[in-house]
């Protein structure tokens, strides 16, 4: 079993703050780290490796070399093997961009690593949150996809994914290889142990760039080759407060509450 | 002189404060309330190779350096006491008498076991009559050629009620004083063991405190731990290191009493200024802040001399004196500078100070470590 | 591809009982401003099995026309055979602009999609205009866990599209069924279906989490201070007939499922009334709520974010505010 996870460095978005002068994002001082959704499709990929100890975890990140502490924050945590695809001819690039490189860059790694079995990938990042990538890989591939996996369990030649849907879960099946991208489930992703901390300290991880990747058409690469294009960005405005309920009494303030609600209809 | 970690002990300790900020802070409240052991904790630090820092990887530990194992129990206890001490009990009282005087027999079969945090250990001295005056030892062992037969019984013994290995003490020649006591391992199981009743405390309410108790309990002969009647020397030597641990364990109390004081200061607002804002508030932190601070590098200069195997229990015991009581007047100055919601246990400070107040008794108490560094000083 | 006309479609979205899913129909009245502007017809799109309501439904409000695909192979969503028959449409008649809704299937198929026809896609837009400069549509959505909104333009390539979230816009009403209703045969391999449903499981205890659909949402955050904290913010959601959210800070300390939460990396909701009960208001929750009609916080915290974006903000502990409203709605319901 020969399992892809991609993952990606983000700003921690919880961590963002708005100057409030000049109303634009404070990113001076936000930590960076591994998307969380990213996290819980590297715990999908290491429950299955729990279960097959011959199992293989390669992990691969596309952004600048920064992206490699990511990549070694999942060396710490169950991957074995980390690539991280970079080149200035790549920046800017949108989702089907991005989704591109990273599908030329699979099969450049499958050339060291073998072929990959399946293609994990979180269901979105935090920072952008398009969701987009996944799907596009697997469309970039030609492989079957699941998306809002939950939970992930090999079954001779085919992946079964437990996923969330709107009446609740499904479990789905598709013949490998697949991508499957994965949303936040029940249970938390593991700890980085000591041992695979240091390991991963020490570990070299390649860097690809275009030069290594010449089946890349750079044309449909970065940001000229990218569709879609950013026209402004700016700090959404805060609607303004409405009425405030403080009463001398939890009881007289939830009462005010009913009569407000009742007189404006809404309840 | 460098008062820095290195790169990857840092990263070792970046590593477990992610880990505490999930898994350790948002339970301590709940666990003090309940008297609840973590024992879940203790798994899932067991599962990053957190119990048994500084232990050799080949039995079972993550062979780092004894100063971060200090600084894992620092960072624990600034989230929650109870789960240092259930760290530095384990590691410093029982692993470490067992790797120190063990033999190769014992190291393989249990330091592997305790070190990989599989088992949990514990380490029993004081008994009711034997507190710090640790000499007065009731418990006998008596030789009966192929095994030992221990009667008596240990209290106040932290992790006892979910410990596999317990480092014991036991008079084997009452003739001799301290130097006819000697060391045991003695697991759980052993016939004529058991663990007693769990001890309702002022803090670290979530710790497993017990009485042991030894009705002809039989143990193995190759479970002597070191030699025989040099028991003593076992005993006051782990308590030397154990001392460091605690002492980590009061720094981290006290910075975090201090941190989230320094937090509520800067929101409350009185007398239409933020509380952060009068000096006395600023100058007490001040004070505080310099008073754990120095505490800090004696502590860590007590874990450096430990790890350079140089001569360490005065240095060991000034910094838990002063760390301790540090930590002690800390948490008790912090509640107040909080006003009426610190002294609720809606607010952690209360249970700072409640929890502070051990570090001040427990492996010695201020007295035992004046009595060290006093006589260290030649003053007699 | 180049656009071989200036229409404007709306992927309308169906049930499986053939049903259109609001969102399609939410989008038509953006949809009907764009399409004029952008000189062309405002065309739906309905893929599904027996889907006569639905194009119905699409057409009372506001298609001009409407574009069907009716199938079994069509009866539940997958991937496959709904990317295969919307490409398949998309290159027959070539529409300037697309609209999808970004529900689950919505954001699993747009990327999907648009891949393949190598066009710009824009997620899980919040605001929908036509740029005059360029006549290119203007899609505004949040990023950055909704710190920032950023305007994008597909100038190049054509459809231009982008998923949309439910609840943003508001159904018109109904009004004559009139559009022109277009019938297209495409028939998809079961070979070519290369995921398979094996089983559904539905929530445990019948428990409704359909967040989205929901007129009214009682959310429960940190402060409810665990999941026992939650009988309360249920107990109110049951005497209004609403359904249960959480914030992240909730689901995270695992005091209720994620699939209740509310926000940025959970799921977007509209509700008439939006209760937020413990919330701070973190903007990730913010993003995910704001398009509510009508917002109701209750905190203690009277300085809590969520106080700036609440239509009524009760400054209070919830386990007294909440059982009293509760009461006070029971007695008017009788």
């Amino acid at each position: 079993m020969n399992m892809l996870v991609c993952v990606k460095q983000v700003p921690d978005t919880t961590e963002i703050k708005i100057d409030p002068v000049k109303n634009t994002l404070i990113r001076e001082g936000v930590p960076s780290i591994v998307n969380p959704f990213d996290g819980y499709a590297l715990e999908a990929a290491a429950r299955i490796k729990d279960a097959d100890p011959s199992a293989k975890i390669v992990v691969l990140s596309m952004g600048p070399e920064q992206a490699k502490a990511a990549l070694k924050e999942c060396l710490a945590i169950a991957a074995d093997k980390a690539y991280l695809v970079s080149d200035r001819a790549f920046g800017g690039s949108d989702t089907l961009a991005t989704s591109y490189i990273i599908s030329e860059t699979i099969k450049k790694v499958e050339e060291l690593e073998g072929k990959f079995d399946v293609i994990f990938c979180g269901k979105q990042a935090i920072d952008g949150d398009t969701a987009q990538v996944g799907p596009e890989i697997a469309e970039h591939l030609g492989y079957p996809q699941i998306t809002y996996g939950l939970e992930a369990e090999v079954d001779g030649d085919t992946i079964k994914v437990k996923k969330e849907v709107e009446e609740g879960v499904a479990v789905v099946a598709a013949k490998m290889p697949a991508v499957v991208t994965f949303t936040k489930p029940a249970w938390d992703p593991r700890y980085p142990t000591i041992k695979r901390k240091m390991a991963a300290n020490r570990a070299e991880i390649p860097t690809l760039s275009s030069a290594d990747l010449p089946t890349i058409d750079l044309a449909q690469a970065g940001l000229k080759g990218s569709p879609t294009k950013v026209k402004k960005t700016f700090v959404p405005q805060k609607k303004s407060g409405g009425v405030k309920i403080k009463e001398e009494t939890a009881e007289d303030s939830a009462k005010k509450l009913f009569e407000l609600l009742t007189e404006a209809k809404v309840i | 002189m460098n008062f820095h970690f290195t790169a990857d002990e840092q990263d070792v300790l970046d590593m477990l404060h992610d880990f505490c900020l999930k898994e350790v802070a948002p339970i301590a409240a709940e666990i003090d309330e309940n008297e609840r052991f973590p024992e879940e904790t203790w798994h899932k630090l067991a599962d990053m190779g957190m119990m048994g820092v500084a232990y050799p990887e080949e039995y079972g530990g993550a062979g780092l350096s004894y100063v971060n194992y200090i600084g894992v129990c620092e960072e624990l206890a600034k989230h929650c006491a109870t789960t240092s001490v259930m760290v530095s009990a384990h590691s410093s009282l029982c692993c470490w008498p067992i790797s120190e005087y063990g033999t190769e027999e014992q190291k393989q079969k249990y330091l592997t076991k305790l070190a990989s945090g599989e088992w949990l250990g514990a380490f029993g001295l004081t008994e009711p009559g034997a507190g710090t005056d640790a000499a007065m030892q009731k418990t006998v062992a008596e030789d009966k050629g192929d095994h030992w037969v221990l009667n008596g019984s240990k209290i106040f013994i932290t992790n006892a009620g979910f410990a596999h290995v317990f480092v014991v003490f036991a008079m084997t020649d009452k003739s001799l004083g301290t130097k006819g006591i000697s060391a045991f391992i003695v697991e759980k199981d052993f016939p004529g063991f058991k663990v007693g009743a769990h001890e309702k405390k002022m803090g670290i309410r979530g710790s497993s405190t017990c009485e042991l108790v030894f009705e002809d309990c039989i143990v193995p002969k190759e479970n002597l731990l070191g030699e025989l009647n040099k028991g003593f020397k076992i005993a006051m030597t782990t308590l030397d290191g154990g001392r460091i641990g605690i002492g980590a364990q009061a720094l981290g109390i006290a910075q975090a009493a201090i941190d989230d004081t320094v937090k509520y200061t800067k929101e409350r607002i009185q007398f239409g200024k933020r509380i952060s804002q009068f000096q006395n508030t600023q100058f007490q932190l001040a004070d505080m802040q310099a008073r754990v601070d120095a505490a800090r590098l004696l502590i860590y200069r007590a874990a450096q001399a430990k790890q350079d195997h140089e001569p360490y229990s005065h240095l060991a015991a000034m910094g838990k004196l002063y760390a301790s009581e540090a930590a002690s007047d800390v948490t008790r100055r912090c509640l107040q500078l909080i006003g009426g919601y610190g002294y609720t246990r809606e607010y952690p400070f209360e249970r700072y100070m409640r929890d502070a107040k051990i570090t001040e008794i427990y492996e010695g108490t201020s007295e035992v470590q004046r009595m060290v560094i006093s006589g260290w000083m030649g003053v007699k | 591809m180049e656009a071989m006309t200036k229409d404007l479609w709306v992927f309308v979205e169906t049930n499986e009982d053939g049903t259109a899913k609001n969102v399609g129909l939410e989008l038509l009245t953006p949809g009907k401003d764009m399409a004029a502007k952008q000189g062309g017809a405002l065309v739906a799109v309905v893929i599904g099995s027996k889907v006569d309501e639905a194009v119905k439904a699409a057409s009372e409000h506001g298609a001009d026309k409407v574009i069907v695909v009716d199938g079994p192979e069509y009866a539940s969503y997958t991937t496959d055979a709904y990317a295969i028959a919307l490409c398949a449409l998309v290159e027959k008649y070539g529409p300037t602009s697309m609209l999808i809704g970004a529900t689950n299937n919505g954001r699993d198929l747009g990327p999907r999609v648009s891949c393949r026809l190598k066009t710009g896609l824009t997620a899980d837009c919040t605001g929908l205009d036509i740029d005059e400069e360029s006549g290119n549509v203007a899609w505004t959505r949040p990023a950055f866990g909704g710190n920032l909104m950023a305007t994008i333009l597909c100038p190049d390539h054509r459809p231009q599209i982008g998923t949309v979230r439910p609840g943003v816009f508001k159904k018109s009403e109904a009004g004559e069924a009139k559009a022109e209703i277009v019938k297209e045969d495409i028939h998809v391999d079961a070979k070519d279906i290369r995921t398979q449903v094996l089983e559904l499981i539905k929530e445990a205890d019948g428990e409704n989490v359909d967040l989205e659909g929901a007129d009214i949402i009682v959310s429960g955050g940190r402060g409810v201070g665990g999941p026992e904290g939650f009988e309360p913010v249920k107990a109110l959601a049951d005497a209004l007939g609403g359904v249960v959210g959480a914030s992240r800070a909730a689901v995270d300390a695992g005091w209720i499922a994620h699939a209740h939460q509310v926000g940025q990396t959970g799921k977007t909701v509209g509700p008439k009334l939006y209760i937020a009960c413990g919330i701070s208001g973190a903007i990730q929750h913010v993003a995910g709520m704001s398009g509510s009609d009508c917002i109701v916080a209750i905190n203690k915290d009277p300085e809590a974010p969520i106080f700036d974006i609440a239509d009524y903000g009760v400054v209070g502990n919830l386990f007294e505010v909440l059982p009293v409203l509760t009461e006070e709605i029971k007695k008017a319901r009788g």
